[in-house]
């Protein structure tokens, strides 16, 4: 019984979060690697782009709920997210036409643009302040929890009670339909595999008539879905703080770097590894121990290998140690 | 007057002129070898005529109508294919997909084009859900062959097709070659290996200093005491 309990405190406090978590990052972690692979540069206005698209989907919501509009037990905001994504692309497209376009076809180097990118990343964070201001904003309605611990202690007649947040359930079946209809649309349509093409060798993909202009456009939308969808999530999950999105560019970029950068299914499994990286080495194990250790070897301390202001250490020292021993990454990057 | 001929052509990248009124022309069902010395401007010659570089002056037709004024992308719709030395696949797609994106300008049934390919190259059609990046030289070679033949063109360029390649393999490439010809196009390469290159082309044209030095059928050049001490080493 014991040991059940162990497991269940693990599933509670461990995997079902870093699961949601993940799913985010990996969201994240996508649009980096495909900015990446097609417009080539790393793109350090990621997080402050999903704050923006996130916004977007916060007011959006709080305009349907003094509508009186409501999806019931789901939240409101699954309703705003198509608006928000339509004003995301539409901001990226107008930064793309005003700032980045300019650098391509200058055919600067990659530096510059993640410099300029830098840039973009002040001024969308600006709006963004303006517009909604920095502080933290709850948007979520509807059903807070599938599973509750004190129901699941009663079902199960168990210490420890097992949590599951409607949230987390709609973040990893969300990411994977979105995740699932990118690979499909990359793998077996004409224009995703020429986006795979332009990536792989651009001088052969201009020499076979692939327009470039349309895989750049085609990209900034992706990036859009990517993007507010991923933003969107984690303000349901925890709540919209754009300084938290600008915080999160790090776990983001390194999971696109431990995938392979230009990989997307790299980055979606990287987005996980950094998400139980974080979780696993933050986490406090000293319940779990007195599970299974017998009373005489119980635990006095916390258990806790890093305390959890510090998770961010955890993901910066993966983006070290992988950039050092294989800077390809786990899968072969460079390769969308 | 040739199905494809670059006329005088002058110019080179922005700095000094590499080729000086260079002329190289070809006919359908023929193929024909520029041969020269290491820096003669042999594939600048032949970037030339696709496009890749600014003439300063000369021109380039196809059919009878002056194509000099085209960016290499619109060349290519006119029925010129060309496949470049180095990176002249896409090594993170699969065989099939190479082919597909060959023909990315063309909307009609691939099916049909691309089982002519597959005729042509069977290894390709053994390999076709392979990524092309696990292939050997040999095999990718026959894919950025294959990539090329996707638009159906009337001219193909080669630029080395035979770099890097064991002999055998070179012989088997240069077999493609011929069968390709065969097809009604009209086909220039550039190689270093001379004496085979000439051995399947029907005329040559040797580049020094990025002007016209010697040219006649592969026999003539072969045969030619002056060609063979400077450019076949024997």
């Amino acid at each position: 019984m014991d040991f059940i309990n162990a497991i269940i405190l693990l599933l509670n406090y461990i995997i079902v979060p870093a699961l949601s978590y993940g799913s985010q990052l990996a969201l994240g972690a996508i649009f980096v690697t495909l900015i990446y692979g097609i417009l080539r540069f790393a793109n350090f206005a990621t997080g402050d782009m999903m704050s923006f698209g996130t916004m977007f989907a916060v007011l959006l919501t709080w305009y349907f709920q003094s509508l009186g509009i409501s999806l019931g037990v789901l939240p409101t905001a699954l309703l705003a997210i198509p608006f928000a994504i339509i004003m995301m692309i539409l901001y990226m497209l107008i930064i793309d036409k005003l700032v980045f376009k300019y650098y391509r076809i200058k055919k600067s180097p990659p530096v510059q643009l993640a410099m300029v990118s830098i840039g973009v990343l002040f001024v969308t964070q600006a709006i963004v302040r303006i517009i909604i201001g920095p502080f933290d904003r709850r948007f979520f309605d509807g059903e807070r929890f599938i599973l509750k611990a004190n129901e699941f202690k009663e079902m199960t007649g168990l210490n420890e009670g097992l949590t599951i947040k409607s949230t987390q359930v709609l973040t990893i079946v969300v990411t994977i339909i979105v995740v699932s209809i990118l690979f499909w649309f990359l793998n077996k349509t004409k224009t995703g595999k020429s986006m795979r093409a332009y990536s792989d060798n651009e001088d052969l993909a201009l020499l076979s008539g692939i327009d470039p202009n349309k895989v750049v456009m085609i990209t900034w939308m992706i990036a859009g879905v990517l993007a507010t969808i991923g933003g969107v999530l984690y303000g349901l999950d925890k709540s919209f703080k754009p300084f938290v999105y600008f915080n999160n560019m790090l776990p983001i970029f390194a999971a696109a770097i431990v995938g392979g950068i230009g990989n997307p299914f790299g980055a979606f499994l990287g987005g996980y590894v950094i998400a139980f990286a974080e979780i696993f080495i933050t986490y406090a194990y000293k319940k779990f121990f007195m599970y299974l250790l017998p009373e005489s070897l119980e635990p006095d301390t916390l258990m806790q290998l890093l305390s959890t202001d510090y998770k961010f250490a955890v993901s910066f020292s993966i983006l070290v140690i992988v950039l050092l021993f294989r800077p390809t990454g786990i899968f072969k990057g460079k390769v969308l | 007057m040739a199905f494809f001929e670059g006329k005088g052509m002058t110019g080179g990248y922005g700095g000094p002129d590499i080729i000086t009124s260079c002329t190289i022309n070809v006919d359908q069902g023929e193929i024909v070898a520029i041969l020269g010395p290491n820096g003669a401007g042999k594939s600048t010659a032949m970037k030339a005529m696709l496009g890749l570089l600014e003439l300063k002056s000369g021109i380039v037709t196809i059919g009878g109508k002056d194509i000099s004024k085209l960016s290499p992308q619109d060349r290519v719709k006119q029925g010129i294919s060309f496949v470049p030395q180095t990176r002249n696949v896409f090594t993170g797609l699969t065989v099939r997909e190479n082919l597909e994106m060959g023909a990315f300008l063309r909307n009609e049934d691939l099916e049909k084009i691309i089982n002519e390919i597959y005729e042509l190259f069977p290894i390709l059609n053994e390999k076709k859900s392979q990524f092309v990046g696990e292939l050997s030289g040999g095999q990718r070679q026959q894919v950025a062959l294959g990539r090329a033949l996707m638009t159906k063109p009337s001219v193909l360029m080669l630029d080395e097709p035979t770099a890097g390649v064991s002999p055998i393999v070179m012989d088997e490439l240069f077999n493609h070659i011929l069968k390709v010809k065969k097809t009604n196009v009209a086909i220039i390469m550039v190689e270093q290996n001379a004496k085979q290159a000439l051995s399947i082309s029907d005329r040559g044209y040797v580049l020094v200093t990025g002007e016209n030095k010697f040219e006649g059928s592969g026999k003539e050049l072969l045969n030619d005491p002056e060609v063979r001490r400077s450019f076949l080493g024997a």
